[in-house]
């Protein structure tokens, strides 16, 4: 943040007074910090046996890496078939035949619209038959909580790729697509050649932070009853009742994941991008715009 | 549709709790992802840090898990609070983070000029923040907000889950009663969220248009 438009380059007085602020800062920080470890220690939440000891114990270990593993499963499937769901919906969306435009809208619109859990707890009470030879196919358990988690994520991650796709198109310089259709190419072939190479790179980061909200939302499996992180996390307090020691570490299992998901994304995103001279004269990433009102 | 019929005044009540937990959680949020976006611009290092620091936490931690924290995790504190409560609580911290991060994407959207213009005049940060720029970066920061805002809206349903009777909680008893009726429940239910997104959505296109920093 060096070099901030918002205030001066501070002078003397004004190192003192951020040194000042700083330390003021530090303190009530701390403060805040020291009153929660307080509140934790109080209720005996730093007590080492059970609550924190039983993360040692490799049953335990392998239980929560189960979970996690289950996790990864689910998202990692959810996040292929919303990709697949994303760009067939967007390329609808920008279809020339009226109908197939308002059949995508309708359907994308709506599942944005529904709560993910919503969506879940319909697919899983209403159609678990249908469901369970998804969770079969790889070995997941229960295979229709399996099924409900990821179908469910795929609908509405989908739909929201989908927009993100349509956005990425339509953000390109127009004069790409006069080009293509001036060489004579056609609608398919301007798409594939000239005009999806493109958008991808601009929507890397989109992609990316959707597939956080996936990883993220995997978690609701926990209500339909998928055994997956947070599920497993259940078991261990449910049996030694240490329920915020594993909230601790259910968490930072899923912020490490997260922030490397993160981290390779804009890894890629310095190595690929050639970055278009335009969007770099607009300052701000259009990725990045994007990204910002997909996410969540 | 009998049992839609027969349910509808729960499940507008349901809806009723639905809007009062986002409405809460979207007040906190929104003042609590003021602070931290002023924080995340400040001079101050230290106040940049555990901006950024907070953040890059509860961004991603999925709300599911911020919700068994608050929900069972607090009473084990000794904070008894209603189930209510807790559960906004869970949402708002949650919220925040995003909130935070669509005002500072407001603030950077706020022409360098403006910034400028009021350090020329002498104005201190404080002042160059809510006299030119945040006023500025709100109008700029109502798109995103908006966004995270109808995702607040769904997110509120997780909390049934965890016992707030709110409109997906009505969806999930009334579906284990009457089995045969789950399609039209899940068709009543989701219509009502897509009306309150809708709204909320147009809402925030009036909003935008209205509020838009003419240049």
């Amino acid at each position: 943040m060096s070099g901030s438009v918002l205030f001066d380059a501070p002078g003397p007085k004004g190192r003192r007074r951020i040194l000042i602020g700083s330390l003021i800062g530090a303190v009530v920080l701390l403060g805040i910090l020291a009153w929660a470890i307080w509140q934790l220690d109080r209720h005996h939440q730093f007590v080492y046996r059970p609550n924190w000891w039983v993360f040692t114990d490799p049953g335990i270990q392998r239980l929560l890496l189960r979970g996690y593993w289950a996790t990864i499963k689910a998202a990692a499937l959810a996040i292929v078939l919303s990709l697949l769901f994303g760009a067939v919906f967007a390329s609808m969306r920008l279809s020339d035949r009226a109908w197939l435009r308002w059949v995508a809208t309708v359907v994308v619109e709506f599942f944005r619209a529904v709560p993910l859990l919503l969506l879940m707890l319909f697919l899983f009470l209403g159609f678990a038959d249908q469901l369970r030879p998804i969770g079969n196919l790889v070995n997941a358990r229960p295979p229709d909580a399996y099924g409900a988690v990821v179908i469910g994520l795929t609908l509405y991650n989908g739909s929201v790729l989908a927009e993100v796709f349509r956005a990425g198109i339509l953000a390109l310089p127009r004069g790409q697509t006069e080009a293509g259709y001036a060489l004579g190419l056609r609608k398919v072939q301007l798409m594939r050649l000239v005009l999806v190479p493109q958008a991808a790179r601009l929507m890397l980061p989109a992609i990316v932070s959707q597939c956080v909200v996936a990883l993220k939302d995997s978690a609701l499996g926990f209500v339909v009853g998928y055994v997956e992180l947070l599920r497993s996390g259940k078991f261990i307090y449910n049996q030694y009742s240490n329920i915020i020691p594993t909230a601790i570490v259910v968490a930072a299992m899923f912020i490490v994941t997260n922030m490397v998901l993160t981290g390779l994304a804009s890894w890629l995103e310095r190595h690929t991008r050639k970055v278009p001279k335009e969007a770099k004269k607009a300052g701000i990433p259009v990725g990045e715009q994007m990204g910002q009102a997909a996410a969540v | 549709v009998k049992v839609l019929l027969d349910h509808y005044d729960e499940l507008l009540k349901g809806m009723w709790v639905t809007l009062k937990l986002t409405g809460v959680s979207a007040l906190v949020a929104l003042l609590l992802g003021t602070v931290l976006a002023v924080m995340r611009v400040s001079p101050v290092p230290t106040l940049r840090w555990a901006g950024t620091t907070y953040v890059a936490i509860f961004r991603n931690t999925p709300l599911t898990l911020m919700l068994v924290f608050c929900i069972f995790g607090l009473p084990q504190l000794g904070l008894n609070m209603s189930f209510f409560t807790r559960a906004a609580i869970a949402c708002s911290v949650y919220t925040a983070a995003f909130f935070c991060e669509a005002i500072r994407s407001g603030i950077n959207a706020v022409p360098i000029g403006q910034a400028e213009a009021a350090r020329a005049i002498g104005l201190r940060f404080r002042q160059v923040l809510s006299v030119v720029v945040l006023p500025q970066a709100f109008r700029a920061s109502i798109p995103p907000l908006i966004s995270f805002l109808i995702a607040l809206t769904k997110n509120t349903a997780i909390a049934e889950f965890f016992g707030v009777s709110e409109a997906t909680a009505h969806f999930d008893t009334l579906a284990n009663k009457y089995e045969s009726a789950l399609y039209w429940l899940f068709a009543g239910v989701a219509l009502e969220y897509v009306v309150v997104v809708l709204a909320i959505a147009g809402t925030g296109r009036w909003l935008e248009k209205r509020w838009r920093v003419l240049t």
